[in-house]
C-alpha cells in the first residue's frame, strides 16, 4: 500500500511533477542520444580503420614495423596464407609488399607508402575497391596500374589515366623507377590516409624490387566478426610463432584509446546531467515534504514508523525520477535507433571531420547496456536525491506537525 | 525501563475505581512545561486522572487551557516533562520511540479536528491503511473496512476520495479509521469544530452508538456544547489543571 501511496502522491501536484519529469526526460534523452551519437562516430572511425587500413589482424617480420627495411620480409607467404585460410572465421587473407618512397607527376612529387597487393585478395580484407570515386579498381589499364587517393591526386594534379613515376630502392639497394598509369582514384573520407597510400599490383612491385618469390612484408587477415579477432590471432600465433601477429587494437592503439576515452567522456556527460537533475529533484522533494508536514505528522501519529515514512519519501522520489528516466531512456533510445539507419549529416563541416579521419555522415550506435546503465543511474540519483528530504520528514515531531496549518 | 518489566510492575498495581471498574488509563501527576525563549509555559500542571473502559468523556476548557496538550500527552504524541500515563498497565512514556509508535498504532485511535485523511487514498483505503501497517491479512482488512464504513453510514462511499466527501463524511471516515486498529480508546481533538450542526449531530450519534453498543472508550476535547451535552463525563481544565470532573 505504501508503494501505491507513494505513486499517487507524485500526481497530487500534476503541474510540478510534470515539469520535473519533463526536465528529467529531456536530460536523459539528450544524454542517451549524445552517447549513441559519439559512440557511433567513434565506432565508424574504428570500422573505417579496420576496413580500409589495418583489417583485423596483420602479420609482419618482427623487425619490419620498427625498421621498415624491405629485407625484413615474410618468406613462403603463399604457404602461410593457405594455412591461415583454414582457420575458422577467417574470411580473407592478403599479402602485401610495403615500401616507403616517392611518387612524382609532371607537376610535383610526394612521399608515399606504396603497397603492392593482389587485387582479388585485397578486396576480401579491405573495402578500398568500394571507395573508388573515379576510374576503376585495377581495371581498364593492363600495364602498371596504380590506385591513388583523391587527396594525393589533387596534390599531384593528376586524374585517371595520368602517368606517375614511382621511384624506390630495390633489394640490391639500387634506385629504380617505374612508370604507372592511374586506373582508379579512391576517397576514404580520411585525408591523412588518402594523401599517403598508393596501391599497385603485387607482381609489379615484386618485379620493381627484385623481391623474393612468394614473400611479403605484411599479411592482412579479415575475420567474419570482430569478436573472433583474438581467437583467430591466437591460432595464427600458434601457426607462425616466429612472426609478429598483431590485432587492430595493437596496430592502432589510438583507436582503443579513442573508444575508452569516448566511454569515459560520455559517462562524465551523463553524470553531469544527472547531477544537475539531482538538485532539481532534491528541491522538488523538499517542497513536497514541507507542504505535507501535517500529513506526515498524522501518519506518524496513527502508527507509521520512521522506516516507513523514510521509505515512502524515497519511493516517491525514485518513482518521480524513474518515470522521467524511463521516458527519457526510451525516447533517447528510439531517436538513436532511428539514426542507426538514417545518417546524420555533418557535411557542413566535412573538411574538418575528414581531416581528422571521421566520417561526415554519422550513424548512431545504441547499446542496450547504455540504456540499462542509464536507468540504473537514474534510480541511484533518485535514491540519493531522496535522502535529505526523507531525513527532513523524519525530523517531524507528530504533535508539532499536527499543529501546523 | 524495558517494556516487559513495565507490564509486570503495572499489572499488579492496576487500580480499581469506586465503581469497581477496571481503569484502562491512569494519569499520575502529568506535567508539561514548554521552555520559551523568555517565559516558561506550564501547559499541563500535575494532572491525576483515570479513565474506565467504555467511558464517553469530554475534556472542556477555554482556548489555551491545555486540552490539546493533555490529549497529545495521553496519546503518546508529546513527551511530558514529568508524570506518567499508564495504558492498560504500560507506562507509555517509558517505551522507546519505536515501541511507542507501535503502541500507538495498536492501542490508540486518533480523530483530528481537520480530519487529516490521506488525500490520495479512497475512503476505504484510508480505513484499511492502519490495518495494513499492523500487518493484518487482506481478507480481514476487507471485511473490517466494510463493517466500519457501514457503521459510520458510508457504505456507499467506499471508493470516494476525501476531496469528494463533505466535512461530516470525512470525519466519519476518520472515526472508522480510528476504530480500524481495534484500539483500547479513541482520542478525538475537537472532532466537531469544523462541522455544521447536522453533521455534528450525525457524528455524535455514531460515536455514541459505537460507545454504547461496542463499549468503545471515547475521550474528546471540545468547545462544543452539543458534544458536552452528550458526554457522560465532563472534565474541565483551566490553566493546565483539572478544575472539575463530573460524571453523569
Amino acid at each position: 500500500m505504501i508503494l501505491s501511496v507513494a505513486w499517487r502522491n507524485i500526481w497530487r501536484n500534476k503541474v510540478r511533477s510534470t515539469v520535473v519529469i519533463t526536465a528529467i526526460t529531456l536530460g536523459i534523452c539528450a544524454g542517451v542520444f549524445s552517447t549513441a551519437f559519439f559512440k557511433g562516430m567513434a565506432e565508424q572511425r574504428i570500422k573505417k580503420v579496420i576496413e580500409t587500413e589495418t583489417s583485423h589482424i596483420q602479420i609482419h617480420h618482427p623487425d619490419f614495423r620498427q625498421s621498415t627495411d624491405i629485407s625484413s620480409f615474410i618468406p613462403d607467404a603463399t604457404h602461410i596464407s593457405g594455412n591461415i585460410r583454414q582457420i575458422p572465421n577467417v574470411t580473407g587473407v592478403s599479402k602485401r609488399i610495403v615500401v616507403f618512397s616517392m611518387v612524382a607527376s609532371a607537376e610535383t612529387a610526394s612521399g608515399v607508402k606504396i603497397v603492392g597487393v593482389e587485387p582479388s585478395d585485397e578486396m576480401h580484407v579491405t573495402n578500398l575497391s568500394a571507395r573508388i570515386v573515379d576510374g576503376a579498381y585495377f581495371e581498364g589499364i593492363r600495364k602498371n596500374p596504380v590506385v591513388i587517393g583523391k587527396k594525393l591526386a589533387d596534390k599531384l594534379k593528376v586524374k585517371v589515366r595520368s602517368k606517375v613515376v614511382i621511384t624506390l630502392q630495390d633489394m640490391e639497394k639500387n634506385i629504380t623507377a617505374g612508370a604507372f598509369r592511374i586506373t582508379g582514384i579512391y576517397d576514404t573520407d580520411n585525408f591523412a590516409f588518402d594523401e599517403v597510400n598508393i596501391f599497385i599490383r603485387y607482381s609489379d612491385m615484386a618485379r620493381l624490387l627484385s623481391f623474393p618469390e612468394n614473400a611479403c612484408h605484411e599479411m592482412t587477415i579479415k575475420v567474419s566478426d570482430a569478436d573472433f579477432t583474438r581467437e583467430v590471432q591466437q591460432s595464427v600465433k600458434l601457426l607462425i610463432p616466429d612472426l609478429e601477429v598483431l590485432n587492430w587494437t595493437e596496430l592502432s592503439p589510438e583507436m582503443k584509446y579513442l573508444t575508452e576515452a569516448m566511454d569515459i567522456y560520455m559517462n562524465i556527460f551523463i553524470i553531469i546531467i544527472l547531477l544537475a537533475l539531482l538538485f532539481g529533484i532534491i528541491n522538488t522533494m523538499l517542497m513536497v515534504v514541507l507542504e505535507r508536514v501535517k500529513e506526515i505528522g498524522m501518519l506518524m501519529a496513527i502508527g507509521m514508523n520512521k522506516l516507513r515514512v523514510f521509505s515512502m519519501i524515497v519511493l516517491e522520489t525514485v518513482f518521480l525520477s524513474l518515470t522521467g528516466g524511463i521516458i527519457g531512456v526510451l525516447s533517447g533510445g528510439l531517436i538513436s535507433k532511428y539514426f542507426e539507419t538514417h545518417a546524420i549529416s555533418l557535411s557542413m563541416w566535412r573538411e574538418g571531420y575528414v581531416e581528422l579521419g571521421y566520417d561526415p555522415f554519422v550513424y548512431t550506435d545504441l547499446e542496450l547496456s547504455l540504456m540499462i546503465n542509464t536507468t540504473l543511474l537514474v534510480i541511484l540519483t533518485g535514491i540519493i536525491a531522496s535522502l535529505y528530504p526523507a531525513y527532513k520528514a523524519l525530523r517531524n515531531d507528530p504533535a508539532e506537525a499536527l499543529r501546523t496549518e | 525501563m524495558p517494556v516487559r518489566q513495565d507490564w509486570k510492575v503495572y499489572r499488579n498495581v492496576r487500580t480499581l475505581n469506586k465503581s469497581n471498574k477496571m481503569s484502562i488509563i491512569e494519569i499520575n501527576n502529568l506535567t508539561k512545561i514548554y521552555d520559551g525563549s523568555e517565559v516558561e509555559v506550564i501547559a499541563v500542571n500535575g494532572i491525576d486522572l483515570s479513565f474506565d473502559k467504555g467511558e464517553f468523556a469530554a475534556i472542556v476548557g477555554p482556548s489555551g487551557s491545555g486540552k490539546t496538550t493533555f490529549l497529545n500527552l495521553l496519546g503518546g504524541l508529546d513527551r511530558p516533562t514529568s508524570g506518567e500515563v499508564i495504558v492498560d498497565g504500560v507506562n507509555i512514556w517509558n517505551l522507546k520511540s519505536r515501541k511507542l509508535i507501535d503502541f500507538r498504532m495498536n492501542n490508540i485511535g486518533f480523530v483530528f479536528q481537520s480530519y487529516n485523511l490521506i488525500p490520495v487514498l479512497t475512503a476505504k483505503e484510508n480505513v484499511e491503511f492502519v490495518m495494513h501497517l499492523q500487518g493484518r491479512p487482506k481478507a480481514e482488512r476487507y471485511k473490517r473496512t466494510r463493517e466500519l464504513m457501514e457503521s459510520v453510514g458510508l457504505a456507499d462511499r467506499l471508493n470516494s476520495r476525501p476531496a469528494k466527501l463533505s466535512g461530516g463524511q470525512q470525519q466519519r471516515v476518520a472515526v472508522a479509521r480510528a476504530l480500524a486498529s481495534k484500539p483500547k480508546f479513541i482520542l478525538a481533538d475537537e472532532p466537531t469544530a469544523n462541522l455544521d450542526s447536522k453533521s455534528t449531530e450525525n457524528l455524535l450519534d455514531i460515536m455514541e452508538n459505537l460507545n454504547k453498543d461496542e463499549n468503545i472508550t471515547f475521550i474528546f476535547s471540545t468547545h462544543d456544547a452539543r458534544v458536552v451535552k452528550k458526554a457522560r463525563r465532563v472534565i474541565t481544565i483551566e490553566d493546565g489543571k483539572v478544575v472539575w470532573d463530573e460524571k453523569r
